[in-house]
């Protein structure tokens, strides 16, 4: 995965007198996990924004294979191959689950060749994939919330993009929940999707992201892989808090003790 | 800070055999539970196990079925949710739930509207000084705030009602680590004033270390209680809430 899906490139961002990103630059492998984590207020839903076309940067490019995307409009770049997830999830309400994703079917990048049937047949693909085929034909507002966050998820791969941007998709789901949805995005990006996860969960980002890129402020602070990222000082700081550092010492020191143990004893033949 | 929330609350939150339900459809079952005067108790459990129902039920915002919540002598089941916060106590909701077109300023006021003492000034001084942030933001409308910011109006809200027993609901969800944080922190300033302090998490790691006990709560019943720090290590609770 040498060749970059995306780069961003000295992208700033003014809001009236306010910058929301200033020159913040990156490149996405193609195939990668990104994980993009950073205060709140930090720019990161922002920069979903530029990405998805919703803002036009006032500094710096986005391109995407090769082309310059950042003047594309938003329909525009989602048939490119760039898809979104929202933070508060946006379906039709009053569609059933297996009609939100169909929309998204018959929309997106490959969309225009498919027959109403064929984006049906793919909503039911999707639902399968995402496990919504069980409530498929229940309206999206009656879905509980973690299956809202399936739905979301659902209807950006119906967009059938190379490129998936998951804006807080775990958020308020418990331990297990999570779980189930780190495994759907690990099966996700198996297909060879590329994806950027906005996130807080630390223990969701550490476990499924390729590389950590670090906003504050509007800045990019940090970048690079998750455990030097995690032990950069600065992260710890402006993110991470000292409360989490504490944790990991602790957790590293669990480890090393039992590692040391194994030392002492080590396993019996088998 | 001296006390936004005087005088410090010398009385018990006890919840006692407590069924309620949205309709047809009963939530909790048999639900006991206590928070004594100046504690910091956590309720923890999964989506849909009940945990805001019960602040709800607490709140006089849900309906009782059977079995009771007494502040002190009071029965909370029987009021209506105004009188529930004129008993002192006092709900920071789930998603923060601010006027968004208000101003933080405002904001602030409306946590004050069923009071008419004199103090009301002080107490927003106090409030400010405790979360400086708010003082910077004073003018700007809650909407245009960040996640950390909101949370922070949310409470600072709550405790203009001069609280006795502070419900709190979800108040680390979509918050950076480092803003739950500060968040921990003020709570520590709260409850430094005698408030007693009721919190709701998902955050099953965060809610045992700011609390000294804890309830755990599955498909509307209380499985499991005891120390915070017990809770930590317990084999059930770490495999099901910490996921290790």
């Amino acid at each position: 995965m040498s060749e970059a899906a995306l780069h961003i490139e000295g992208v700033g961002v003014r809001f009236g007198g306010l910058w929301a990103l200033s020159d913040v630059s990156f490149a996405v492998e193609r195939g990668a996990v990104l994980g993009l984590i950073g205060p709140n207020g930090s720019g990161k839903t922002t920069l979903m924004n530029v990405i998805s076309g919703v803002y036009k940067p006032v500094t710096g490019e986005v391109r995407y294979g090769g082309r310059r995307i950042a003047d594309v409009p938003t329909h525009q770049v989602c048939h490119l191959g760039i898809a979104r997830t929202f933070q508060i999830v946006k379906p039709f309400a009053s569609l059933n689950a297996r009609e939100n994703v169909a929309v998204g079917a018959m929309y997106g990048r490959e969309g225009s060749k498919r027959s109403t049937r064929a984006a049906f047949e793919r909503a039911d693909e999707l639902l399968e994939i995402v496990d919504l085929a069980r409530v498929a034909y229940r309206r999206a507002s009656d879905l509980t919330i973690p299956d809202r966050k399936r739905l979301e998820v659902a209807k950006a791969l119906a967009l059938d993009p190379e490129v998936l941007l998951l804006d807080e998709v775990m958020a308020g789901l418990n331990a297990t929940e999570v779980e189930e949805a780190l495994d759907l995005l690990r099966r996700v990006n198996q297909r060879g999707i590329t994806l950027i996860v906005v996130e807080h969960l630390m223990k969701a980002i550490v476990s499924i992201s390729t590389c950590i890129v670090v906003l504050a402020e509007g800045r990019k602070i940090a970048e690079g892989a998750p455990a030097d990222v995690l032990a950069s000082p600065e992260v710890i700081e402006a993110y991470l808090g000292s409360r989490w550092a504490k944790r990991q010492q602790q957790l590293e020191a669990i480890e090393a003790e039992r590692r040391a143990v194994q030392q002492v004893r080590p396993p019996a033949p088998s | 800070m001296t006390t936004a929330a005087a005088p410090p609350g010398r009385k018990a939150l006890t919840i006692d055999r407590l069924c309620a339900g949205y309709g047809d459809t009963q939530v909790l079952w048999d639900v006991s539970l206590t928070v004594a005067p100046g504690e910091v108790v956590a309720l923890i459990g999964s989506n849909g196990a009940g945990k805001s129902t019960l602040l709800g039920a607490v709140s006089g915002l849900v309906e009782t079925i059977s079995g009771s919540a007494r502040y002190g002598d009071v029965e909370l089941t029987a009021l209506q949710p105004d009188r529930v916060v004129r008993a002192g106590v006092v709900q920071v909701p789930q998603g923060r739930r601010l006027f968004s077109s208000l101003s933080v300023e405002d904001n602030l006021r409306m946590g004050a509207y069923l009071r008419r003492d004199r103090e009301v000034e002080a107490d927003l001084e106090k409030i400010l000084t405790m979360l400086p942030r708010l003082r910077e933001r004073y003018d700007y409308l809650a909407g245009r705030l960040s996640g950390g910011e909101q949370q922070q109006v949310a409470i600072g809200r709550a405790l203009m009602a001069r609280p006795q027993v502070l419900l709190i609901d979800e108040m680390s969800l979509g918050l950076a680590p480092v803003l739950v944080d500060a968040l921990i922190d003020i709570l520590a300033q709260i409850h430094a004033t005698g408030v007693s302090i009721l919190i709701v998490e998902q955050d099953v790691q965060t809610a045992l270390e700011v609390s000294s006990r804890a309830y755990v709560l599955e498909t509307g019943r209380i499985i499991l209680s005891g120390p915070s720090a017990e809770l930590l290590d317990d084999p059930q609770v770490k495999k099901a809430y910490l996921g290790v």
